[in-house]
């Protein structure tokens, strides 16, 4: 079971506790065994413990620590934010977020596409059985 | 960002000018602390032990913060330290790697509080520095020398993300696999 998602320079993490909890950052250089310092293109680059960090698949290439200018160009370049909501696990988290915000219409909605989908699946069910039956 | 709990102070003090020395010389020390209070208190002590000069004959001229100027930058800080142990006084030189110096020293207290038991009172930091990376001494700092670093993150804590979702029991066992 060999590691492939390592800290490393360039990696994209996704913070898992604390204050910047959901924020996508870039590792950009190592502190020590424990710490890493991160930068995002909205914040201050700043140090975090890798334990908030979940490391994603995605990687991209920079020097080290560079400038802001270099890390959103490089950023763009690699198109970090639709990878990121392309992939399954980015498009999860972004139907959990939109299902903490609906309202009571928008949840009464949904009720009403689940109900009519379980009944499209049970007729089909229902077709099927017959044929077996059959 | 993060709460130091040691500030850097510098204080800067005299013996009050008497009829003898209308003009005496002025000291400044930077000091560690974590409060003005504090500080000064510190300050009068190291003064007593290099000159002929206490608090009650002395006066604080001025007593300052000092801020890290690159919070983000990475340095390497050499810190020259003299505590006492259970037997006698030890000098030490250590090494740490961090982005501020207020965090490199609350780095060293803990250390030594971990490592040797010495409490924060019985340490006194003779000089810190930032060393730049050939000069380093330590191992354990010269490892992270490497603009090409990588390394897995081997066991993955699961944790809420508030601590208010924690529960005693889980539904399942957690996978550590990163």
């Amino acid at each position: 079971m060999p590691f492939k998602r390592y800290v490393e320079i360039g990696r994209v993490a996704l913070v898992n506790y604390g204050k910047e909890y959901g924020r996508l950052v870039v590792i950009v250089d190592v502190i020590d065994q424990n710490r890493a310092l991160v930068d995002a293109p909205d914040m201050v680059r700043g140090q975090m413990n890798l334990k908030r960090l979940s490391l994603t698949d995605i990687r991209i290439d920079i020097p080290r620590v560079p400038r802001k200018k270099t890390l959103i160009a490089a950023m763009e370049a690699a198109d970090v934010k639709n990878k990121w909501e392309n992939s399954s696990w980015g498009r999860k988290l972004i139907v959990q977020k939109r299902r903490a915000s609906l309202n009571d219409f928008d949840r009464f909605k949904v009720m009403l596409a689940k109900i009519k989908r379980g009944g499209a699946i049970r007729q089909e069910l229902a077709k099927l059985r017959k044929q077996t039956a059959v | 960002m993060v709460a130091f709990r040691f500030h850097q102070y510098q204080v800067v003090g005299r013996s009050l000018p008497t009829a003898a020395d209308e003009h005496p010389k002025i000291y400044r020390m930077k000091l560690w602390a974590t409060n003005e209070v504090r500080a000064k208190s510190k300050f009068w002590y190291f003064l007593r032990k290099l000159k002929k000069v206490k608090k009650s004959n002395g006066q604080v001229l001025a007593i300052n913060e000092i801020f890290e100027r690159k919070p983000t930058k990475i340095k390497n800080y050499g810190i020259w330290l003299r505590y006492q142990s259970r037997t006698g006084y030890h000098n030490m030189y250590k090494e740490y790697r961090d982005t501020t110096l207020n965090g490199a020293v609350e780095q060293m207290y803990n250390e030594m509080a971990s490592r040797h038991r010495v409490r924060h009172h019985c340490i006194q930091t003779i000089k810190t520095a930032t060393i730049p990376s050939k000069l380093c001494k330590r191992e354990s700092t010269k490892q992270f020398h490497d603009s090409k670093i990588k390394f897995p993150l081997v066991f993955k804590k699961v944790r809420p993300p508030t601590r208010k979702l924690k529960t005693t029991y889980k539904a399942s066992r957690p996978n550590l696999f990163m």
